[in-house]
């Protein structure tokens, strides 16, 4: 479908729409699973491939499947998807597996693999649609990261602790600590730290945005200095 | 000739913002200074640190709100909520600590809210929670009192603020924490055999109960607040105390005097729980919200596994504070009051 560009897919899944700060969709996984690094980064990895694959079956099956037994069909595929990514890991992080627990499987109901899913892939051709679970599930995993390391960081004094759970056992020497008298702030790595430095996030990017948005319109219409408003008295300085 | 348009209200309270904020401040010298003698000047150390840093936070979220700073710090709002946590911190805390504590204050504690007024929680409490929870040794870390231990002097607060680790003082469990953790004495054996408990509650703690509620009652005669929540605060509390008391058990929560003179109580009883933005709204209502603080501290503090309680008690009745405010809203002058079945 040539209505949609590749650029934009990729700028509204990271940034625009980004699924986590804008669309806020999926925050109970979110909240939960990024005290450390590599908790996030084995619940991003999972989330990007059910996005990604549950994407492709559903723009395959789009032309097929009824309106109004869509969302049924859709569930069924993720359910899928999940299923194989903890079978995956199962095999391969078994540690990480067992860390993660239960939010494995509640990513079937992450909230924006269903909503791309009806959104995007319901009414866009494959290639597209594979383009955009892709850089929606990496949107999503890299607030994720970005979460767990900086609450890994405020909570613990260290960042990249137990690597080896995804990397291999050569990932253990990453594990690397600011400081032994680093005062641990308990709060960042509790439910607490979770919302407030996702606050934190939300809000910088709404001042980038702002700033941003201010930025180009100065850009757009140059204000001369000494011209006068438009049915305003009084001078610009 | 033409009449000047003033919208009401027309009556005016005599005393402004930064009036009432400063009225405040002066309060809580009888307390500093009962606990600059009892404890050292760690406390002083903590206000003056404290009160720098959290000008220097509320200039840096006006600036980033875009708001003009002159007027907010000149109202002494943020040296009331520096204040009031430095106090409650333990004297000879590390800069970090203070630092964490104030910026959770100020900018999580109000500045998310939208400033001044805006608040749903006591900015002061917020911070002491979230350091609580997050530094729990260093929190619950407390100083000898005078008399039971030697006093640092003022070069050793200054130490202690710069030390990347607690400073090694001589600490002392406080009453409260003794009495928690009785084990099958007596009370009257327990406060014969422990040498915290002083006259009435505990070492330097009574007068600096003492002097807390004297710098209250001053407020309450300046009319900064009406009587009805640290009233009803100090009744709840009093009346559990008497109820768990059960003539002085092993299993006694401590006497209504001991709670009345320990801890925080009359520093939380007149200088937290009389916030007018975060507290309920009407008398009666803060007859009950008062009430309500003075039964979750005794609850807490006798079941519970903090150092203190009033902390804890405030945040939470500040949740209930509008709720309370619906329930216990007065009828309008001339109206009577709805029926229930008339709704």
């Amino acid at each position: 479908m040539s209505s949609v560009s590749y650029k934009t897919l990729t700028h509204n899944g990271l940034w625009k729409n980004n699924p986590a700060l804008v669309q806020l969709l999926g925050l109970c996984p979110l909240l939960a699973v990024s005290a450390s690094v590599v908790n996030s980064l084995g619940l991003a990895v999972a989330t990007l491939f059910v996005l990604t694959t549950s994407n492709l079956c559903v723009s395959l099956v789009r032309n097929v499947v009824s309106d109004t037994i869509r969302l049924p069909v859709f569930v069924m595929i993720i359910a899928a998807a999940v299923t194989a990514i903890e079978l995956l890991m199962q095999a391969y992080a078994y540690e990480l597996y067992q860390i993660l627990g239960i939010f494995l499987p509640l990513i079937t109901t992450n909230c924006v693999i269903l909503g791309r899913a009806d959104a995007f892939a319901a009414k866009n051709p494959v290639l597209p649609s594979v383009y955009d679970g892709f850089i929606m599930g990496l949107g999503f995993g890299l607030v994720l990261v970005a979460l767990g390391a900086i609450r890994e960081l405020l909570g613990t004094g260290g960042l990249f602790a137990n690597m080896q759970l995804l990397f291999g056992e050569q990932a253990r020497a990453w594990h690397w600590v600011i400081s032994e008298d680093y005062p641990k702030l308990l709060l960042a790595i509790l439910p607490p730290g979770a919302f407030i430095v996702t606050g934190f996030l939300i809000a910088g990017k709404n001042q980038w945005d702002e700033q941003a948005r201010q930025r180009a319109a100065r850009a757009a219409a140059p204000v001369v200095a000494g011209s006068k408003r438009v049915r305003v008295t009084g001078k610009i300085s | 000739m033409s009449f000047l348009r003033i919208t009401s209200p027309h009556g005016h309270g005599p005393m402004s913002t930064a009036g009432i904020m400063q009225t405040v401040l002066v309060a809580t010298v009888p307390g500093i200074i009962a606990l600059t003698w009892f404890f050292g000047p760690g406390t002083l150390v903590n206000i003056v640190v404290g009160g720098a840093l959290a000008l220097a936070f509320e200039a840096g979220a006006l600036a980033l709100r875009d708001r003009s700073p002159t007027p907010y710090l000149k109202d002494y709002s943020v040296l009331v909520t520096s204040t009031l946590l430095c106090i409650a911190l333990p004297p000879y805390s590390p800069w970090w600590l203070i630092a964490t504590g104030i910026f959770s204050s100020v900018i999580l504690g109000k500045h998310v809210f939208g400033g001044l007024g805006y608040n749903p929680f006591n900015p002061a409490m917020v911070g002491y929670v979230i350091l609580l929870i997050s530094f729990p040794l260093q929190m619950s870390t407390w100083q000898a009192p005078r008399g039971l231990g030697e006093i640092p002097g003022v070069m050793d607060a200054l130490t202690a603020l710069a030390s990347p680790a607690t400073y090694d003082a001589v600490t002392m469990a406080t009453p409260l924490d003794v009495l928690r953790q009785n084990q099958g004495l007596l009370m009257a054996d327990l406060q014969a055999q422990k040498p915290q408990f002083g006259l009435w509650a505990g070492v330097g703690w009574e007068w600096v109960n003492i002097a807390f509620l004297a710098g209250g009652v001053w407020l309450l005669y300046k009319r900064i607040f009406t009587w009805h929540a640290p009233v009803g605060l100090l009744l709840a509390l009093g009346l559990c105390a008497a109820i768990g008391f059960d003539s002085g058990s092993s299993e006694s929560g401590g006497s209504p005097l001991l709670h009345w003179l320990s801890g925080a109580t009359m520093f939380g009883a007149f200088f937290i729980i009389t916030d007018p933005v975060s507290s309920a709204v009407s008398n009666r209502g803060r007859l009950i919200f008062g009430a309500l603080i003075g039964v979750l501290i005794y609850l807490i503090r006798v079941h519970g596994n903090y150092p203190d309680a009033v902390a804890f008690a405030v945040l939470i009745l500040n949740f209930a504070a509008p709720l309370i405010d619906q329930y216990t809203q007065p009828a309008v002058y001339g109206s009577r009051p709805v029926k229930e079945d008339e709704l």
